[in-house]
């Protein structure tokens, strides 16, 4: 059961077309609403003219930011104060009187029909009076040009983790070897193949409303719709349908959402909304847009004494629900794996006239171990030793845990050689650098490179207290309830809402596992805060560590009482009896017992009952754990290089990762084939490229670069079992993982191939231009275009 | 303008706007809704439906260009024995976990049914490259190729 391949239950709605997305919802009587986006990167907005739209066949409104005002009692919401000191720019779903970013709302057209809709939104002319956009990070901090005058200043906040200055300052004055490296992460689309939707169905009594949104945060949404809409949170229902992906891009509350409840309500008729692709591009949150500074000292064997790290990040030009704090969740991260005594990071968060970014796959944590995995192997070569030695030599070693991090962290449990000699072996790593050798010896100029990243990454967010320390708004524990039904068969109610994870079926592992029944007679309900009122969602590798160890506890506590009823009718004490194959039965005696199904029905009847107990059989646990969990792995990269085209192949890919215990392999397997897809895919393809006027110059698929199946190998996948401790199922998480690793793998592994060539960084993606005029500028035969 | 055509074994009849794309009368005038749309550029193949046996992004083919001709969305694949029985394809992508948000799904299916038709025993290259219209943001496609070849009965690598 736990440990199991068990086929997934969603798949059978998913496969026939049966599942229904927000856009495939039937809602008599809807309204489709369309934005009116701002073209400009920064511009005032003058008059609004909506005459020409209006008079369209279809169009029944057009409001304007001014119009909608008063239709919210807060701005959109940002959950995390990462300083008491961060700016905050007012945001407001429908701009006021300036738009600071290519693509934020200027106007809603509102339409019986999506066509209507959209043919209406060209017609609705706006008068702007463009401003200098602010589009370059690093011109941005300089403040030359401020977006948000309120503010007087583009810089939001500064984050700054230094437990003992004097001692890493010492430790970078006695270093034998410092490296000095600076990476920049691109702007990311987070692309989930499902585009946004929302749907608000008003109630026609009451003042009830319905809110359908392709969202990962159903109940964190219901809060902040009250938050902002002022509908009494009683008044809300969350429901989010079949979600195609998410990657953190749905772990938002976005501006469509909130127009499309302000305007059910005021109009008394529901509306409806669904992102176009290109739409996608500009009104989606956008993943990383970071640069690193990091400093690593080293003593002469390369045994590392401090890291020090700056980053830059990104915010775009407003902060959305959680854009100042993701780098925090890489911010302890910074020296990896590895045993390092001394510590900085800062962060400084700055606004540019672009789309806000957000949580993007990872979070932070790709962005820190990229720094981390990328340096390790700057420090290999300046040492002069292979990157498998420098690794070898810095890894926290296995008797080391718990261990305590100079960043601050408590590492739970881990063992970070194995998946090392493991991922080598998958690779056959000493026969790959010996042809490696063989290429460049001959002359070829197909070169082979052979990247590793070893990782550790904390997720499963909880603990509340932490977060509290963190300023973070919310708590991080979460909540399931399991019922045996009178007749026998099992609900969980999950806080937890998948989007592609299969927690339907991993949780129903768990139950059954707990239960000794069949998990087809476990049903797993969530994503809909009418059914599942308690509930902090999916995000960060959370819910099998936190989610899934709450349906755990909570199937604990219904077995607990079911011990006692069937103890209390067979007359024996509660020790004697014993699990097997979902009957309570008395030591020794099979045949006095009882199946749960019985208990469950005794316990409904409440016939006979021991005295006090309440009827049902049913529990709630909300579970908060007491750290982070800390998966960790060693994957490895082979690309093929041309050096005549700059052209990158990734030809071969080794992944061993450890998340603690499996619930579901197969599962597992799936969550680390994706990952390494979009790791790959920063390292070599993706990138959102704005031009100088802040226009994103690829805001679709045709020219933003998700790779398909023909750019990619197959995965030789490996893994080591080493349980969390800190909780009852020894569990991590692998939602992040595949991407936090895949990377800096990729990248290590093209510096790796030209590193003969005098190559020792490559900025991403790793196109075949950028790879190009690095080997020209190695060789001092051209400048390097990034 | 009026069109007749048979989706899923059905004659239907429809009075359609020229501009009308084909996923849109599958989906809001037949509430076929199976079939997904997931970009404006015809580049994902979330779309994919098969036209006369051949699969197409439905996105790029106009109801009107449909008229006369034979439609098969997700929703008419599996067998109508009425008993939940799967085409062999979706029980492949089931049994080797080729999905997981499934949004890509009803159009990587139907590519790789045709994709079949025409090569009925590729090699996990002509796979990948067969499904190169066809993006999936979830699997890494290792599982997908998996569920191909498994229906294909060809070679699976582990």
């Amino acid at each position: 059961m736990i440990g199991d391949r068990l086929l997934r239950k969603e798949d059978a709605r998913l496969v026939t077309g049966e599942a229904r997305y927000v856009d495939d919802l039937q809602i008599p009587g809807a309204l489709w609403m369309a934005m009116v986006r701002s073209p400009f990167a920064h511009a005032r907005i003058g008059s609004i003219d909506a005459s020409a739209a209006l008079s369209m066949p279809g169009v029944q409104h057009v409001f304007t930011g001014p119009d909608l005002r008063d239709a919210w009692i807060n701005p959109m919401p940002c959950a995390w104060q990462v300083t008491e000191d961060m700016k905050t720019p007012e945001h407001w779903p429908v701009a006021i009187d300036k738009a600071n970013f290519g693509g934020e709302i200027v106007a809603v057209v509102v339409a019986d029909s999506r066509y209507a809709a959209a043919d209406a939104v060209d017609a609705v002319v706006v008068d702007y009076d463009p401003l200098t956009p602010v589009v370059d990070l690093e011109e941005a901090a300089s403040d030359q040009v401020v977006i948000h005058d309120a503010l007087g200043s583009n810089r939001s906040y500064t984050w700054t983790l230094a437990p003992d200055p004097a001692a890493l300052d010492q430790a970078f004055a006695d270093a034998a070897h410092v490296v000095r490296e600076r990476y920049v992460h691109q702007r990311l689309i987070p692309a989930a193949m499902e585009p946004r939707g929302v749907a608000v169905v008003p109630s026609p009594y009451g003042g009830d409303i319905t809110l359908y949104s392709a969202t990962q945060i159903p109940h964190i949404l219901k809060i902040m719709t009250t938050a902002t809409c002022g509908v009494p949170e009683h008044k809300v229902r969350v429901v989010a349908p079949a979600v195609g992906g998410g990657f953190g891009s749905k772990l938002d509350v976005y501006a469509e959402e909130l127009v499309a409840v302000a305007l059910a309500q005021r109009l008394g008729v529901p509306t409806r909304w669904t992102e176009t692709r290109s739409e996608a591009g500009v009104a989606t949150i956008h993943g990383r847009g970071v640069i690193q500074e990091m400093e690593m000292a080293a003593d002469a064997d390369g045994r590392i004494t401090g890291v020090r790290a700056k980053v830059l990040s990104d915010m775009g030009a407003y902060l959305q629900l959680v854009t100042p704090g993701i780098q925090l969740l890489g911010a302890f991260l910074f020296a990896g794996v590895y045993d390092v005594p001394t510590y900085h990071f800062e962060c400084t968060g700055v606004f540019t006239n672009r789309t806000p970014t957000d949580a993007y796959r990872g979070a932070g944590r790709p962005e820190a171990t990229y720094a981390v995995e990328r340096t390790v192997d700057a420090l290999a070569r300046a040492v002069g030793i292979d990157p498998v030695e420098i690794r070898r030599r810095n890894y926290v070693q296995a008797d080391q845990f718990p261990y305590q991090s100079a960043g601050t962290l408590l590492y739970d449990s881990g063992n970070y050689e194995p998946t090392l000699d493991q991922a080598l072996e998958l690779i056959g790593y000493d026969q790959l650098r010996a042809e490696q050798q063989r290429r460049r010896d001959a002359g070829e100029t197909k070169h082979l490179g052979i990247g590793i990243s070893t990782y550790v990454e904390m997720c499963g967010l909880a603990p509340s207290r932490v977060l509290a320390s963190l300023n973070y708004a919310a708590g991080g524990w979460e909540a399931a309830t399991v019922r045996i039904l009178p007749t026998g068969t099992v609900q969980v109610v999950s806080g937890t809402t998948p989007h592609g994870q299969g927690h339907e079926t991993s949780w129903a592992q768990i139950v059954a596992d707990r239960l000794g029944i069949d998990p087809d007679m476990v049903e797993v309900l969530h994503s809909d805060t009418a059914i599942s009122p308690v509930g902090m969602d999916t995000y960060g590798s959370r819910s099998l560590p936190v989610g899934g160890v709450a349906v755990a506890m909570a199937t604990d506590a219904v077995l607990t009482k079911a011990r006692l009823i069937a103890a209390h009718q067979l007359e024996c004490a509660e020790d004697d009896l014993e699990l097997v194959d979902g009957s309570l039965q008395v030591v020794g005696t099979p045949t006095k017992a009882m199946t749960l199904q019985e208990v469950a029905f005794e316990a409904f009847s409440a016939h006979n009952l021991p005295d006090g107990m309440e009827p049902n059989l049913h529990a709630q646990v909300t579970y908060d754990p007491p750290n982070f969990t800390f998966p960790f792995g060693t994957h490895v990269a082979v690309v093929e290089i041309d050096e005549e085209t700059g052209q990158v192949d990734l030809v071969d890919y080794a992944a061993v990762d450890d998340c603690g215990n499996q619930v579901n392999p197969m599962i597992v397997e799936g969550q680390i084939h994706g990952g390494i897809v979009q790791g790959a895919a920063q390292a070599l393809w993706e990138e959102a490229v704005y031009d100088a006027d802040g226009t994103l110059r690829n805001p679709t698929l045709v020219d933003y670069c998700v790779p398909s199946a023909a750019e990619l190998p197959n995965f030789r996948l490996g893994s080591t079992v080493t349980p969390s401790p800190t909780n009852p199922l020894g569990v991590k998480g692998i939602g992040e993982a595949g991407t936090i690793a895949a990377t800096p793998t990729v990248i290590n592994a093209v510096v790796d191939g030209l590193s003969h060539l005098g190559v020792t960084d490559i900025t991403m993606p790793a196109t075949p231009e950028r790879v190009w005029s690095t080997i020209q500028a190695a060789r001092g035969t051209g400048e390097v275009d990034q | 303008m009026n069109i007749s055509l048979s989706v899923n074994g059905e004659t239907r009849y429809g009075d359609v706007e020229p501009r009308v794309l084909l996923v849109h009368y599958l989906r809001d005038a037949l509430g076929l809704v199976g079939t997904n749309v997931g970009c404006d550029t015809s580049s994902c193949g979330a779309c994919t439906v098969l036209l006369d046996g051949e699969s197409v992004k439905s996105c790029t083919v106009l109801a009107v260009q449909a008229d006369g001709h034979e439609v098969t969305t997700i929703e008419g694949l599996a067998p109508a024995t009425g008993d939940g029985a799967l085409h062999p394809m979706q029980q492949a992508f089931h049994e080797q976990h080729g999905l997981q948000c499934g949004f890509c799904t009803p159009g990587m299916i139907l590519a790789a049914v045709s994709l079949l038709a025409e090569q009925p025993h590729p090699s996990e290259q002509d796979v990948r490259v067969g499904l190169e219209g066809n993006l999936c943001r979830c699997t890494g496609y290792h599982n997908i190729v998996k569920s191909v070849m498994a229906a294909a009965d060809g070679v699976v690598t582990p």
